[in-house]
């Protein structure tokens, strides 16, 4: 229980003479939520995608169950077990929920000498599969994907990777384009996948949305891990501090009030103001 | 339970193409008095929809992989050329003919493919360029070969009774094929694992490659499915009608992306049917052969194809958003949470 179901070790990856990753060391055990935290353009979605096999390291290595393991396709990776849900859920907005979900590995059935598409056990296994997770909203796999609202898709698209057997669940910013309500049925549904036992990688820029449901937390900025701390071990400012670059805003700080000392506790003017005086 | 009926009707993508077919009758009866069971018992619009429904299905099945072909222009006279020249000008066996007919149409296919997946440059302009160079090779061939542009072909009874064969003096076998054709083109795409993947394929090409779907050799296969089926009825054409020319084509180029877009498949990949395609060439068929049998006058009917894309486009768009917020059970609270995106 104690092996961590995917560990990475001093993994880099560059682009060219473009460094993207440094000397990442990650683990994630089973039923563990690891939220990987960053600002945009800090490598989340390059780490996610040498995870799932899009990209490979340049040097370093990815283990799995302690194994030494290296991805060549995607497909390799969704092999062992990982798999990654984007932003937006269904990527096939005009394509039935029964026939989405099924997508490259559609049940058939015999008629005769030909193998014809099951629809009926496509449909039925679909709309359990995202009702076991508590979406009892979705009733009918006949439904188009695009008419689904954004935490549906989510939720669908999760118990699709969960159903067809995932044990790494990637996330990749579920909960951005959510309202309040739907990424709260989302953070629900994260927290199912982890009851079974499936390790999640949480990929957002939202503290509270991490909080709620991280065990584990790793701080990513300019392709470093910049933080790596368990649950309770700092708080929601210490993170948003980190995330934003820590220095950085502690910098904008003291020269704001460096400022603000010589000029009688006035605030730095716009430029164009300043310009125009 | 009328609500149901109604709803799963219209959410189907067929559904547009359908109604056009209807409205387009409809209104050469009202304004055309035209006399109806005289119209639909012509061989005229049956043979038109079959020639041309043979191209638009692999055509609506490429725009619904998110691809496109017109270089069906060219293949067309190509596929009536090369039969002619091997086995009326060479006198060589009619099998051959028929065998460089459609193995030309496999190379073509082939080429259009390859280049499709091996380069980022769309479709479109790919099949432009065969297009054109099939259109120069054909002419070029033919008068370097024959010295005409137009060759005669004598085939056997045989290949006669099964590609060139008036069926009750006036209608063409080929129909019998574009039949043929729908019924397993409709199995496959609407019944296999294959059309789940096309469907996939043009939904998101991505999406639809990492979990495992082969779309480069799907996308090569569909381009040279087309490229037969243009050159096989252009092939017919020829055993019709004992001979060959090098232009005419074009036509089917737009008449068959008219059909395919009428029939409700989205331009963009992802959607569509074959029954729905079957309608649009059926639709299309009617208004470019029917208006014959009316009084309108016959200049009219390119402006009436034109409404009638317009009207069929707009409504394939509505009720492709009723389908996208479409719940049989209940619609009225589904209706207001959901967002329909753009399609």
């Amino acid at each position: 229980m104690t092996e961590p179901v995917l560990e990475l070790r001093d993994v880099n990856k560059s682009f060219g003479p473009i460094d993207v990753l440094h000397d990442i060391n990650l683990t994630v055990k089973a039923g563990e939520v690891l939220c990987l935290l960053g600002d945009n353009g800090a490598g989340k979605s390059t780490l996610i995608k040498t995870l799932a096999g899009v990209h490979k390291p340049t040097s370093g290595q990815m283990f799995m169950d302690g194994k030494a393991v290296t991805f060549d396709k995607p497909k390799d990776a969704a092999d062992r077990g990982i798999a990654t849900v984007h932003q937006f859920g269904g990527t096939f907005p005009l394509m039935t929920i029964g026939r989405s979900f099924f997508v490259g590995v559609e049940p058939t059935r015999k008629i005769g000498p030909f193998k014809v598409f099951d629809r009926k056990t496509a449909n039925e296994t679909a709309v359990k599969a995202v009702q076991e997770f508590g979406i009892t909203r979705i009733d009918d796999g006949d439904r188009l994907i695009g008419g689904l609202s954004g935490g549906e898709r989510q939720s669908l698209a999760i118990a699709r990777a969960v159903h067809f057997g995932a044990r790494v669940l990637i996330l990749d910013e579920p909960t951005a384009a959510l309202g309040v309500k739907q990424a709260s049925h989302v953070l629900r549904i994260v927290l199912e996948a982890k009851k079974r036992g499936i390790a999640v990688i949480f990929i957002t820029h939202q503290v509270t949305h991490a909080m709620a449901v991280g065990d584990h937390f790793a701080v990513l900025i300019r392709g470093a891990v910049a933080a790596n701390f368990m649950r309770g071990e700092k708080s929601r400012e210490e993170i948003t501090d980190l995330m934003a670059g820590g220095e950085a805003l502690a910098d904008l700080d003291t020269a704001m009030e460096g400022y603000m000392e010589t000029h009688e506790g006035h605030p730095p003017q716009p430029a164009s103001r300043a310009t125009v005086a | 339970m009328y609500n149901f009926v109604v709803g799963t009707i219209l959410r189907r993508p067929e559904a547009g193409a359908a109604l056009s077919l209807i409205l387009v009758v409809l209104f050469f009866v009202l304004f055309g008095g035209v006399d109806i069971a005289n119209m639909l018992g012509a061989a005229s619009w049956v043979n038109f929809a079959a020639n041309l429904g043979i191209v638009a299905i692999p055509v609506g099945l490429l725009m619904i992989a998110g691809e496109l072909d017109i270089s069906i222009g060219a293949m067309i006279p190509a596929g009536s050329m090369t039969i002619s020249i091997l086995s009326g000008h060479y006198e060589l066996p009619i099998l051959v003919g028929m065998a460089g007919a459609l193995g030309l149409g496999v190379i073509v296919g082939l080429i259009n493919g390859l280049l499709t997946v091996r380069t980022s440059v769309p479709s479109l302009i790919i099949t432009l360029a065969t297009l054109v160079a099939m259109q120069g090779i054909v002419l070029s061939a033919s008068v370097l070969l024959t010295g005409k542009a137009s060759v005669p072909l004598a085939a056997p009874e045989w290949t006669k009774a099964i590609f060139g064969q008036l069926i009750g003096g006036s209608y063409q076998i080929i129909i019998l094929w574009w039949l043929a054709f729908v019924v397993v083109a409709w199995a496959v795409v609407h019944h296999s694992r294959f059309g789940n993947w096309l469907f996939a394929m043009g939904g998101d090409k991505e999406s639809a490659r990492n979990p495992g779907i082969p779309t480069t050799k799907m996308a090569i296969w569909l381009f040279i499915l087309s490229a037969v089926s243009a050159s096989f009825v252009g092939m017919c054409g020829a055993i019709l009608f004992n001979s060959a020319q090098v232009s005419g084509g074009m036509n089917y180029i737009f008449n068959a992306i008219v059909s395919v877009v009428v029939g409700g498949v989205l331009l963009t990949g992802g959607f569509g049917s074959i029954i729905g395609i079957f309608f649009g060439t059926l639709t299309f068929a009617v208004v470019n052969q029917g208006i014959y049998f009316t009084d309108i006058d016959r200049n009219w009917s390119s402006l009436i194809i034109g409404v009638m894309l317009l009207l069929a486009v707009l409504m394939n768009n509505s009720f492709r958003n009723l389908a996208m917020t479409y719940s049989p059970r209940k619609p009225a609270v589904k209706a207001a949470v959901t967002n329909p995106s753009k399609a």
